[in-house]
């Protein structure tokens, strides 16, 4: 069976699946009742410095939802904890304490003075936590004081504060990432620049969830206004993917350990972000959806893969994905897919063969001999996949690619076996010569 | 005619008398919002879909089920009514199990179509609920005259689409209230809380339409002056007879016509004194037969049995309908004819049932053998027919074939000005729909044929 166990910049444990810095991690009740349900670690909510920020007194949520109430994507207009710091801290002590063999770390922000990280750093080693993560990531509430993602789309004050936290304790810093910023790999870089031990990304995303019409107020909505939230959830999963990805593939970060963050609901979702690089995992949306017991399935279902997989620990999965992460100039021109619709799996809606007939190349028949059926016409296929994301049965369509040697019927051309790139390509400006 | 001593068990009251409310309540009852969105999401809004080519009228369903998921069921509703202004009453009505629904392909997918008709139903009733008035404003007035002959849904949907292009519509019908067969014929657990009358109320609201209660064709109306007096007549009479055994005893206490009863039943203020046998034969196999079993059932009969010359497959009931007959504890005999009715004292007492075999040529034959069902009320539910009579004589001039109007495909019958559609058309599917959908066409072709 696969070994689960995880060692991320020397924080110890016993599967990749933490609780992210959130709600759920905010009291030693919740934290002991996620331990109990088989969480291998948590980060416990954001504490702050000075007097507790207080939260608003009306709704602090906003959700999108399927058509059955499923949650897809949820937003927050919460702050860094609201309980007293002394308080927090006696109960990070009394758990770690209680919970040796599990992660905990501790979520900070604080004014960017030096000062202020030096004490808070102080109290927390005392709690024995496991490390901290420095917080760069929330765009509500806190940024609008200067903290939060305030911090974190600034790399300089990244790098600075990275630094005057790395001087001033012996614990691991995890510097947690704000999505909402142009380029990921400028932060990240900065977080590696101020000696970061890690990386953790993506914190949530700017975000109005909707409108209320009747009231012409965004929602969450307090008192009649709304301000924007934080946008979390498996909506947001694939932007956290490209952004993991992204600074596993540079250069300059390829070394930096990443935890992942982002939608994580599945042990499928938890895979992928291993796959891009990530070390460990963390979790809220899931558990605030379904509650702890979610983590269960998480385990089990990355230890059953990996075992199919013939993975027997979490290093070897991680990472493993990045080598084929490409730029768009480097795809193989000279690969030709055609979509191939399975007749015997077709339930004959229609789909596909509107979307490619309104929106794109018009290569999907309706009708073949007076009978309503969806055939591709090769000749006109350019392989876009469309089809096979509008397709509501799994399987039905698959793109094939077709072998070295055929002709393409559309552009009456062999395929060749080699590979071409953009880079080279004579439609291109900028073509290099090929080395001859 | 066979003469017995056992008296007939007929009664009023046989259920208590709270429960009879339970027993005739919703077959279907109304989705609730969150049930109509989790069922639209699993419309797949197909590329000229199949269920809208399987609707007789033609209704855009893959457009109202979208319109319900984003939250416009005002605007599904229209989507609705423009195509079938009786939409309310075939959501409820329509065996869609042999129309929309059979051709969706989630039978494809998972054997499991979207539930089009509750969805219908969802969209039409909140638009009833909502709206005082039919969609549709009346087009400035063309001075034409119009009569329509009849006020089931054919009549109906025909007096509400000549009204929209500005037409004044006289409606004729018999009976002092309208709806015809919505009113009178379908099952009571199909359309609760006086759905029909709501439903006539909802059309008539088009305005441009006079409606004269208590006219029948051949005693207070005469063909030829309808034609004289109108500029189109659309009749829309159904069938107003009904067939017989063709055994002695016909006349007997306790044989009965279906839809007499059925009629009795729909406009009884207290059902729990109606009269119902405790043995009940139906003799037949279409939707009538399971309409009168089933609910003579749910009144309280103990033994309620559908007796059919063929195979459960032929029955003209729909297999859906066959099941909600089993499962309301009717029991289907099938392959035996009525061969005697067995009385006393002038009631029903028994049936005598021959059992039959069927030809290679698909020929029925009695195989001689006879049992014997012990029954206080035997309805027929063999068929209705056209009473030419009531043509007041024109039947001469207007082609009838097999017992019905002959029409083309705008309806239009062969007597000049006529137009006629629903039951009493040859070529109809014995459908609430198809007869709303002869009403709309009529309607148009009448419309075109004044307008030039």
């Amino acid at each position: 069976m696969a070994d689960l166990r995880s060692n991320f910049v020397g924080i110890k444990s016993p599967n990749p699946f933490w609780l992210a810095s959130a709600p759920p991690t905010d009291k030693e009740y919740n934290v002991v009742r996620a331990y109990k349900a088989g969480w291998g670690g948590v980060v416990w909510k954001t504490l702050g410095d000075g007097m507790p920020v207080v939260n608003v007194n009306g709704p602090r949520y906003g959700a999108i939802h399927g058509k059955d109430r499923q949650l897809l994507g949820l937003n927050n207009i919460e702050l860094i904890t609201d309980r007293p710091l002394e308080l927090n801290l006696q109960e990070i002590k009394r758990v770690k304490r209680d919970w040796k063999d599990r992660a905990l770390v501790v979520s900070l922000m604080v004014p960017c003075e030096e000062q202020n990280w030096i004490d808070i750093l102080k109290q927390v080693e005392d709690t024995e936590a496991d490390g901290v993560e420095l917080n760069f990531g929330c765009p509500h509430g806190m940024s609008e004081r200067g903290m939060g993602s305030a911090v974190g789309q600034v790399p300089e004050y990244i790098e600075m504060v990275t630094r005057w936290c790395k001087m001033h304790t012996r614990m691991p810093v995890i510097v947690k990432l704000t999505p909402n910023i142009t380029d990921i790999r400028k932060p990240a870089e900065a977080a590696h620049a101020g000696g970061a031990d890690a990386v953790s990304l993506i914190n949530t995303i700017n975000s109005i969830v909707s409108v209320d019409l009747d009231t012409m107020a965004p929602s969450p909505t307090i008192d009649g206004k709304g301000a924007h939230g934080g946008y979390c959830g498996p909506a947001v999963k694939p932007i956290a993917l490209n952004m993991v990805a992204e600074i596993a593939r540079n250069p300059i970060t390829r070394d930096l350990p990443i935890s992942g963050i982002g939608g994580v609901t599945t042990w499928r979702d938890a895979a992928e972000f291993l796959a891009l690089g990530a070390g460990t995992v963390q979790v809220c949306t899931a558990a605030m959806t379904y509650g702890f017991k979610v983590v269960e399935d998480m385990i089990e279902g990355l230890s059953d893969w990996m075992d199919s997989a013939g993975y027997t620990s979490i290093d070897q999965v991680t990472g493993r994905a990045v080598p084929n992460c490409s730029d768009w100039q480097h795809l193989n021109l000279n690969y030709i897919a055609k979509a191939k619709i399975d007749q015997d799996l077709c339930i004959k809606c229609g789909r596909c063969h509107i979307a490619c007939e309104d929106t794109s190349h018009q290569a999907i028949t309706n009708m073949v001999d007076g009978m309503r059926k969806f055939e591709v016409i090769d000749e006109e296929c350019v392989g876009c996949n469309l089809c096979v994301s509008v397709c509501p049965v799994q399987d039905c369509i698959t793109m094939e690619a077709m072998t070295p040697g055929e002709t393409d019927p559309r552009t009456g051309k062999k395929v060749e076996e080699a590979y071409a790139n953009w880079t080279t390509h004579p439609n291109n400006p900028m073509a290099q010569v090929a080395a001859e | 005619m066979t003469e017995t001593t056992a008296a007939p068990d007929i009664a009023a009251g046989r259920l208590p008398k709270d429960s009879y409310a339970e027993q005739f309540s919703d077959l279907h009852p109304l989705l609730d919002t969150h049930e109509a969105y989790v069922e639209a999401d699993r419309c797949y809004f197909c590329y000229d879909a199949p269920c809208m080519q399987a609707c007789p009228t033609s209704i855009d369903i893959p457009q109202f089920i979208r319109q319900i998921s984003t939250g416009n069921p005002t605007g599904s509703a229209r989507t609705i009514f423009e195509q079938n202004i009786l939409g309310g009453m075939c959501a409820r009505v329509c065996p869609t199990e042999t129309l929309c629904e059979q051709v969706c392909v989630r039978n494809e997918a998972e054997g499991k179509p979207v539930k089009i008709g509750q969805l219908q139903r969802f969209a039409t009733d909140h638009y009833m609920s909502t709206h005082e008035t039919t969609p549709f404003t009346r087009a400035p007035s063309t001075g034409k005259k119009i009569a329509v002959i009849g006020a089931g849904p054919a009549g109906l949907s025909c007096a509400h689409r000549l009204a929209v292009h500005g037409h004044d519509v006289t409606l004729f019908d018999a009976r002092e209230k309208l709806g015809g067969l919505n009113e009178f014929g379908i099952a009571s657990y199909k359309s609760v809380d006086d759905f029909a009358a709501r439903e006539v109320e909802f059309i008539l609201s088009i305005g441009g339409i006079d409606v004269q209660t208590g006219k029948r064709l051949g005693t207070d109306l005469n063909l030829a002056d309808l034609q004289a007096d109108y500029d189109a007549v659309f009749l829309s009479i159904g069938l107003g007879g009904v067939n017989a055994l063709g055994l002695a005893g016909e006349t007997k206490d306790g044989v009965l016509d279906a839809v007499d009863y059925i009629s009795d039943l729909r406009q009884a203020d207290d059902l729990s004194a109606l009269p119902v046998g405790r043995r009940v034969v139906v003799i037949g196999g279409g939707m009538t037969a399971v309409d009168i079993a089933v609910q003579t059932k749910l009144l309280g009969a103990e033994d309620v049995t559908i007796a059919y010359r063929r195979g459960q497959d032929r029955m003209n009931a729909s297999e859906y309908e066959q099941h909600l007959a089993q499962t309301n504890g009717v029991k289907i005999l099938t392959h035996v004819q009525p061969h005697a009715l067995v009385g006393a004292n002038g009631s029903i007492t028994a049936i005598e049932l021959e059992k039959t075999q069927s030809g290679d040529d698909g020929s029925l034959s009695g195989t001689g053998e006879v049992i014997t069902l012990p029954a206080d009320m035997v309805f027929k539910a063999v068929g209705q027919t056209l009473v030419k009579e009531d043509l007041n004589g024109s039947a001469g001039k207007i082609v009838i074939e097999r017992g019905k109007i002959v029409v083309d495909e705008d309806r239009k019958t062969s007597l000049a000005k006529v137009w006629a559609g629903g039951d009493c058309v040859l070529g109809g599917e014995d459908l609430t729909v198809a007869a709303v959908e002869d009403g709309k066409v009529a309607a148009e072709a009448i419309h075109r044929s004044l307008s030039v």
